[in-house]
């Protein structure tokens, strides 16, 4: 049996492997399947200051591969989560990131602070969700806003802080060195990239906001090249996401540089995708006499 | 509650009309849990989603549910693609179910074109006090009829075109039925326009209403928040989602958009 800890920005994870934020809600759903205590650690659904209602539906369109979504954070707000969700959460022997999703720099800072005196192990501050139409990726697409917020949430919070990056830029590595000089501790990427579909009969877009973030297998090789880009810019850990379906898949997302993998879309296909890539993983090291999971990341030997 | 998932035998695979399709599939973990309105997530060979069809029949006793759907596109075509003694990919039972009422109380179910299949179970547990409104837009599109009157249910078949049964909406034929006699709760799935008439005679007549609704599905459980549906409850609208807090609302919460 294999060592598959990781410790990101000071945080004893048990495995590498977490559900991405948005796709699995705040567990409860899934415990319906498996016990949350086999994942390394649950990224909840996005939260902002206030509780908003999302976009209207269709939010939901399949791509080759994938999927576009605009949910548009529907969430009830930071203190919901505080009171109804963190302590449920925080009994089951997982590491708890809350997604923090401000309208606004202040609003960031403000639901940081109050996460502060949470039992909450970690922040992942969204800085790059595509379906809202003021913060969100507003944030995310430039060095110096994307600095600004990171700062301002740093000075908020003593809890570890990962920021999430857009793949939606045109350099990923500057807004990640950009944060990393801001404070942050770790960086989680890719968010979606921006996308669209067209219904033929009706000519009009399938999702009712238009444009939504494409997420599943179609994205995995941009997501590889990000993160492996990203890791070799930055001295914090990266978690990589997109389009993480399989173990294998997670095994090139680390030896690309990733510290842990984020799983999100796959979820939807299969409930188990985060168990069957722990036990994936399990096997694939033992199989290779790998002592420790962490000896994948940034193993890739490039040409 | 806790969801199944597995791959299960399909044991039975018949085409009831063009495009539409009758699986009964061996699952005796769903079919054991399963409420009349729920509905199963369904794995598209080469697609990422899953494909939410609700449940036609329930059979405790032979662990078998039964699912009648369309191809609508290339993803419920892969479904269909499946053959007899295939492995059909299922998340379920999932969602809410419709209210039971005491057998003895009079039921309506109203289905139109392929919201007619969730109306099969509830109206067998009415039997002679059900009355089923099925609705499609010609002759060759009718499914079903047989089930329902093995069910014992007063049976009114509508056609758009007139090609079957009696000729027009089954909006008219519910008006019709409401106006012969009380009924105790009325059933509904098909197109919005159809619901949205269904619930408007439904509240001029004072009889309780229940919806199946349908929207594009993400996880399936609710975990996602992809599947919204505009709701309101004391003057206040807000979404909530189809998987999980339904597939069934009462009408008096569904705002139905044009």
């Amino acid at each position: 049996m294999a060592d598959l800890s990781v410790n990101i920005a000071g945080v004893p994870f048990k495995n590498p492997v977490i559900p991405a934020s948005g796709t699995f809600g705040n567990g409860r759903e899934y415990e319906q399947f498996y016990p949350l205590s086999k994942l390394g650690g649950i990224s909840v659904k996005g939260m902002t200051l206030h509780g908003q209602p999302g976009n209207p539906a269709p939010r939901v369109a399949e791509t080759p591969a994938g999927m576009l979504n605009s949910v548009g954070l529907q969430n009830p707000g930071v203190d919901h989560f505080i009171e109804h969700e963190l302590p449920n959460l925080m009994t089951k022997d997982t590491v708890v990131i809350a997604n923090v999703a401000g309208h606004t720099v202040e609003d960031c800072s403000e639901i940081a602070r109050r996460l502060d005196s949470t039992p909450v192990h970690m922040l992942e501050l969204n800085i790059s969700c595509p379906n809202v139409k003021q913060g969100g990726a507003a944030f995310g697409t430039s060095c110096q806003n994307a600095a600004q917020v990171t700062a301002a949430v740093r000075q908020a919070t003593n809890k570890p802080l990962m920021v999430k990056l857009s793949p939606n830029v045109t350099s990923i590595v500057e807004i990640a060195q950009a944060v990393e000089s801001a404070g942050a501790d770790a960086v989680s990427l890719i968010n979606t990239l921006l996308g669209m579909r067209i219904d033929l009969k009706t000519r009009r877009p399938i999702l009712k906001n238009n444009v939504g973030g494409l997420s599943g297998p179609a994205v995995f090789p941009v997501a590889v090249r990000m993160v492996w880009q990203v890791a070799n810019a930055v001295r914090i850990p990266v978690v990589g996401m997109g389009g993480i379906s399989t173990w294998q898949d997670a095994v090139e997302m680390m030896l690309a540089g990733a510290a842990a993998v984020q799983i999100g879309a796959a979820i939807f296909a299969d409930p188990y995708a985060p168990v069957k890539i722990i036990d994936g993983l399990n096997q694939y090291l033992d199989e290779n006499g790998i002592a420790r999971v962490s000896e994948l990341t940034g193993a890739v030997r490039p040409w | 509650m806790n969801y199944c998932q597995g791959q299960y035998p399909l044991i039975q695979k018949d085409n009831l009309a063009k495009n539409i399709y009758s699986f009964t599939i061996l699952c005796p973990e769903i079919a054991e849990k399963a409420l009349c309105g729920q509905f199963v997530h369904v794995k598209a060979n080469g697609f990422l989603l899953r494909r939410p069809i609700s449940l036609c029949e329930i059979d405790r006793a032979a662990g078998t549910i039964r699912i009648v759907f369309e191809i609508r596109g290339e993803g419920t075509r892969a479904i269909a693609d499946l053959r007899q003694g295939d492995l059909v990919d299922l998340i379920g039972p999932l969602g809410n179910g419709f209210t039971l009422l005491e057998p003895g109380k009079k039921a309506v179910l109203v289905g139109g074109g392929i919201g007619v299949p969730p109306m099969v179970q509830t109206a067998a547990h009415y039997g002679k006090n059900a009355t089923a409104i099925v609705g499609f837009r010609s002759a060759n599109a009718v499914i079903l009829t047989e089930d329902f009157e093995k069910n014992g249910n007063e049976l009114m078949l509508c056609t758009d075109d007139g090609t079957l049964g009696r000729k027009g909406f089954v909006t008219q034929a519910l008006k019709e039925r409401l106006k012969r006699g009380p009924a105790d709760i009325i059933c509904a799935c098909g197109p919005g326009p159809m619901l949205k008439g269904v619930v408007e005679l439904a509240r001029q007549y004072g009889v309780k209403c229940e919806v199946s609704l349908e929207e594009r599905m993400g996880c399936g459980v609710g975990a996602c928040l992809v599947c919204a549906c505009k709701t309101v409850k004391d003057g206040q609208e807000y979404y909530k989602h189809v998987c999980k807090d339904g597939p069934i609302f009462d009408s008096s919460e569904v705002i139905f958009d044009e």
